[in-house]
């Protein structure tokens, strides 16, 4: 911890220090692991509602006449297709096709897109995007003016809506609304990394402090809780949803993650698509599958995977689930033993544990 | 907070000894770094341990840490209860969740280990 001085800080820090949070460093950034435990906060997601400070996200913004084609011609989803008002998550790539970064596409207005991505992607995304700009618009990372907090959970709707006069019924999933929340302007957008209902919000630092305290007693009826990363890790892992650096990075693309749904051929030329192309047709070699563990322990991140006694593939992130009460995780496989149902084993501290694959997501919300 | 009669490691295991029998379990202070335990490694009855070299793991939802023996000597029992429970060692790390129990076979090395109020001072100067 003696290096905690030169990680970046969200303008909460001092909030979470004061919940007893355990603060470790994520990426260069001090940030809350766990407040009553990453167990109990993950199942109070599933059945009520958690509130997350996911501040170090990084946002940036393209405006002008061209924001549309920069927009298009960086990221694989079809941006322009978007309403104003709707978001879809995308992917920025290297023309050989592997990711820069997963990430949040929003539509603001035609000649105004606004980004979501990771945290401690945020400057090379942007470096990324301008170097791609040969277009009339003008990227700008605009980190520093949001703080982004996340409502996830069946009551995060109700929650929010104590704060809010905007109308959250009408904001359907992936879309979002600029309007007030406590007297703060906020971005609202109904989205989240955590597989339940929820909303993340995008307000101004000088905000966060008060609509943190507000959140918190607006959702005190429903038993809401600080959530740390911990579990917003473990709820997304059920969800099957990537995490860049896990089951995404700059060696991956995006077919092989399972991510063919965020790739749009069909709108023109976008960085990486070549590249796509030509995977599209040799095949792809590797996909991304689920697995749940059936002897003792846990495969974990960096793990790796066997097939009938052979070296076949590795995990990718690996955890108990709180839901399941199983353990459970995500590894790469040749495409061809990348289906449900295959017995793996998986070097777990230099023993052989069993394993068998099962399709992504692990759990999916009644809705 | 941290019993008078243990003695500790910087690695946050604790012992106990009652005549030639030493117990051992992880500290508070770990349990909490640690958080939700859900599994527990240990050595089986027989084996023999040596101070400072791994004598078993515990595993919890972020990650897996190993257990260093903070004495040597052979394991005599083990706490068989935390299989079916780990989360015990969360609740009651210093007394019903201890781990094993050894037979010392070099006492002297209790010397090497830090007072309770020497690990108070390491774990606070650690924060």
């Amino acid at each position: 911890m003696a290096a905690a001085s030169l990680l970046r800080a969200t303008p909460l820090n001092s909030v979470h220090r004061a919940l007893g949070a355990k603060l470790v460093d994520f990426g260069g950034w001090e940030m809350p692991v766990q407040y009553s435990g990453i167990i109990e906060e993950h199942q109070t997601v599933r059945r009520a509602v958690g509130l997350f400070d996911v501040s170090h996200m990084g946002e940036i913004e393209i405006r002008g006449p061209e924001a549309g084609q920069l927009a298009d011609f960086a990221t694989t989803n079809h941006a322009r297709k978007l309403k104003i008002g709707q978001a879809h998550y995308s992917g920025l790539l290297y023309a050989h096709g592997g990711f820069v970064d997963d990430i949040l596409v929003h539509k603001v207005a035609d000649d105004h897109y606004f980004l979501c991505v990771n945290a401690s992607n945020q400057e090379k995304d942007f470096e990324h995007i301008r170097g791609l700009n040969r277009f009339d618009a003008q990227p700008e990372l605009s980190s520093a003016r949001y703080v982004q907090l996340a409502i996830q959970g069946p009551k995060g709707p109700a929650t929010l809506q104590k704060l809010t006069p905007v109308d959250l019924c009408k904001i359907r999933y992936y879309w979002f609304a600029d309007g007030v929340v406590s007297g703060a302007q906020a971005r609202i957008a109904h989205t989240g990394y955590t597989g339940e209902d929820g909303f993340e919000i995008y307000i101004a630092p000088e905000e966060a402090e008060r609509v943190w305290n507000e959140v918190i007693a607006a959702g005190a009826e429903f038993g809401i809780k600080p959530c740390g990363l911990g579990a917003r890790n473990t709820l997304r892992l059920e969800a099957g949803m990537a995490l860049y650096g896990h089951e995404i990075d700059a060696s991956i693309l995006p077919l092989e993650a399972g991510l063919d749904w965020i790739v749009r051929f069909d709108k023109g030329d976008f960085v990486g698509r070549e590249a796509l192309v030509q995977l599209r047709e040799r095949g792809v070699k590797r996909r991304l599958i689920g697995f749940e563990m059936r002897g003792h322990g846990i495969g974990r991140d960096g793990y790796e995977v066997y097939v009938d006694g052979q070296p076949a593939g590795w995990v990718t992130s690996g955890s108990p689930s709180p839901t399941l009460n199983k353990h459970i995780g995500m590894c790469y496989l040749s495409a061809e033993r990348a289906e449900p149902g295959r017995a793996i084993q998986i070097m777990v501290r230099s023993q052989l544990v069993d394993a068998v694959t099962v399709a992504i997501p692990f759990y999916k919300r009644a809705k | 907070m941290y019993p008078q009669n243990f003695r500790y490691t910087k690695e946050h295991e604790w012992v106990r000894v009652d005549g030639d029998i030493g117990t051992i379990g992880i500290t508070d202070h770990a349990q909490q770094e640690l958080g939700d335990i859900v599994y527990v490694d240990l050595p089986k009855v027989g084996t023999k341990v040596t101070q400072g070299a791994t004598a078993g793991s515990v595993e919890s939802v972020k990650a897996v840490s190993d257990i260093y023996a903070p004495v040597s000597g052979d394991v005599t029992e083990i706490n068989s209860t935390l299989a079916d429970a780990p989360e015990k060692l969360n609740s009651d790390p210093h007394g019903d969740a201890w781990l094993i129990k050894i037979k010392l076979s070099a006492p002297a090395e209790m010397a090497k280990l830090l007072s309770a109020d020497e690990y108070q001072k390491y774990i606070e100067a650690e924060k």
